[in-house]
């Protein structure tokens, strides 16, 4: 069983909700990235969604697209951040780790190369924001032969027959786009992801993760009523961005938001 | 990779793909809105009323067809080839953005989006589309660079007229790749009521067929005028090729002419050695971006880095699915032309012929001039004179010291 799932079952045995970060690998340096995924953990994430920086970020937000910036400004690579993953799982051997981002750095290095490299740096999946299931087969036929989950998307316009399709290439758990927008936009509506979810789940059995616009405590404990994780990313981001230039508050900074929301998933099984 | 010369074009297939290239490289949301899209394209494509309506605006409003026009003089001075000009220059707004607008816009308007976004460099695209939104009444906003905006101060200004909101773009380079990027996640994020008008054959699949589609007006007028004027078809197409809408526009329907050669021109900016130009196709490798897999100008990491030309109308770092394909299949040729070579063809058209061309299409120029000696008296070749050139004044003065 991969990481992934073990994970999953783990929580599910455990009537848990799963706590996932966001962070652009590489922000605000490249130094900081691991020590901030080791204290992400201690602070109560379950899996860590690793951001991979890239020029055109057309699915981001201004919060994550300025975190692309500052990890682009010393020139974080796809390499680099796979470099990242094998230091935090020299340490971590149990905490999965997906990759975030677009396609053109995997299309650039290779996908078969990607693979292997990801498999060897204890990477256990990819979430490639613009590739869909239409273009993903000679990406999803390469990763899994190396034992890696790619993440799909799913949104409010995704219909039934789209659902399906994905349900059919899926692995490890999907992510479902709470709002029409971009990551850190407007405000998610609880009734509609509601909604969503059960049609999601009439077709996918995998564990089903509700990110986008989820940006506090009490957000994050209504969405843990509905799904089997809650993805956050910009809200933790912003933190980021505002304490750059003091990476010890930082590391607090972040770790204290991440208690409080796992505390808020926590409390939300028992309420 | 080479086409069967005797299959007849067919690109792309049912996923937008022209072979490796195109595609749909776009997050979920979007996924069924372009799928709404595509088929609303395919069903109108073949309403009689919509042509009708789409082929009135393009006579009336837009003023086709666009004459052809034999630059005896210019051709007489290179000593070859006979050149022949398609008139672009001469439709409403000034350039062959305007044949793609107008036909999005129908849609637009058929498909009930009562809110039109479009990305824009130079601001044709961006001024053409605020011209149709304004006829038809419908909400426009257009995000362009900051950078292109405040080198393109008169075309915000004429938008503004024109009704639109111009959103300047402050995120990454802050140009034409930028204004995209924002323009998409407007579109994803309004998507219900938003009709996005992507200005040239790139973005995902339906886009670069059917804006391939509403420019291939050109070429067909321009076989049709060929045939009636010289009684044969041009022995070779040039255009200029940035995202290369007015390039496949012309070329389109010759694909399946194996005697016409055909040629697209990218800009080299100061040389294709500095790797200060815009020539993907030349210079560039596939990759993936703004929804399609295509030449890419891009470093080593896989990001997409920064073009520099004269004319922002080819400071684009991706080039159009379809050129992509020609370049690998061999049935199009694919150059560049330094920014100074197509100055010195701006300047010779201006003079020699009395038509100032956009720098767009002073690239195509400037290659043709090349070509042209190398070829007989008896020879022709088609230029696509896709803009002309009054946008350009303050670019051309500035190169010469003066501030207009």
């Amino acid at each position: 069983m991969s990481r992934i799932a073990q994970r999953f079952a783990a929580l599910r045995a455990q009537g848990r909700k799963a706590l996932i970060p966001f962070v652009t690998a590489g922000d605000p340096s490249r130094e900081l990235t691991v020590p901030l995924m080791h204290r992400m953990v201690a602070a109560g994430a379950d899996l860590i969604e690793l951001g991979v920086p890239f020029s055109d970020p057309i699915a981001d937000g201004p919060v994550i697209q300025r975190a692309s910036e500052r990890a682009l400004a010393h020139h974080t690579s796809l390499g680099d951040v796979l470099e990242m993953v094998r230091r935090f799982r020299s340490e971590d051997p149990d905490t999965p780790v997906v990759l975030m981002g677009y396609l053109n750095p995997i299309e650039v290095m290779g996908y078969q190369v990607f693979a292997d490299r990801a498999l060897e740096a204890g990477v256990d999946g990819a979430l490639v924001v613009d590739v869909p299931p239409e273009e993903s087969h000679d990406l999803v036929a390469t990763l899994r032969q190396s034992a890696l989950d790619l993440v799909y998307l799913l949104a409010p316009t995704s219909t039934e027959a789209r659902i399906g399709k994905i349900a059919e290439v899926a692995s490890g758990f999907v992510y479902y786009v709470s709002v029409k927008g971009v990551t850190g936009a407007g405000h998610l509506d609880l009734a509609s992801v509601e909604a969503k979810l059960a049609e999601i789940r009439r077709r996918i059995s995998l564990p089903v993760g509700v990110g986008f616009g989820i940006k506090d405590a009490a957000t994050a404990a209504s969405v843990a009523a509905l799904a089997d994780a809650v993805i956050v990313g910009s809200a933790i981001v912003g933190r980021i961005e505002a304490l750059a230039d003091a990476p010890e508050r930082l590391l607090e900074a972040v770790a204290a938001f991440l208690g409080e929301l796992r505390a808020a998933i926590d409390g939300g099984r028992q309420g | 990779m080479a086409t069967n010369p005797t299959e007849l074009y067919h690109w792309p297939d049912a996923g937008g793909h022209f072979g490796p290239y195109g595609g749909m490289f776009v997050p979920e949301t979007l996924m069924h809105p372009l799928e709404e899209l595509r088929l609303a394209y395919e069903r109108y494509l073949k309403d009689p009323e919509f042509r009708v309506e789409l082929d009135a605006d393009l006579r009336d409003y837009v003023g086709r067809p666009s004459p052809i026009y034999h630059a005896e003089r210019w051709s007489r001075q290179l000593g070859g080839a006979q050149i022949f000009l398609k008139r672009e220059d001469l439709n409403h707004t000034g350039a062959h953005k305007v044949n793609n607008t107008v036909g999005q816009a129908l849609l637009a308007r058929r498909m009930g989006k009562a809110r039109i976004i479009a990305e824009t460099g130079a601001g044709q695209h961006g001024v053409a589309t605020a011209t149709v939104a304004a006829r038809l009444g419908l909400e426009c906003v257009v995000y362009m660079g900051e950078v292109d905006v405040a080198r393109q101060e008169a075309n915000v200004y004429r938008m503004r007229l024109l009704g639109a909101e111009v959103v300047s773009v402050k995120s990454g380079s802050r140009t034409l790749k930028d204004a995209l990027n924002e323009a998409m996640r407007d579109w994803v994020t309004n998507v219900d009521h938003t009709f996005y008008i992507i200005g040239t054959v790139a973005g995902p699949h339906p886009y670069p067929a059917m804006v391939r589609d509403f420019q291939s007006v050109i070429g067909r007028e321009a076989r049709a005028q060929m045939l009636e004027r010289t009684g044969r078809l041009p022995d070779a197409l040039v255009a200029c090729v940035g995202g290369g809408s007015n390039a496949i526009g012309l070329f389109y329907p010759f694909l399946n002419d194996p005697e016409v050669a055909i040629y697209g021109v990218e800009a080299a900016g100061d040389g294709i050695a500095t790797g200060r130009h815009a020539a993907p196709l030349c210079a560039g490798a596939p990759g993936v971006l703004h929804g399609n897999r295509t030449y890419l100008m891009e470093d080593r990491d896989g990001q997409i880095i920064e073009t520099h030309s004269i004319s922002a109308g080819l400071d684009y770092p991706g080039v159009g699915p379809e050129h992509a394909w020609l370049k690998d299949s061999g049935r199009a040729r694919y150059d560049a032309v330094t920014d100074e070579e197509a100055l010195a063809a701006f300047h010779t058209l201006t003079r020699v012929e009395g038509i100032i061309p956009a720098l767009e299409s002073s690239h195509a120029l400037a290659y043709a001039a090349k070509l042209a000696p190398t070829l007989g008296r008896d020879r022709s070749i088609l230029i696509n004179l896709s803009g002309r050139g009054d946008k350009d004044m303050h670019t051309v003065a500035a190169r010469e010291g003066l501030r207009l």
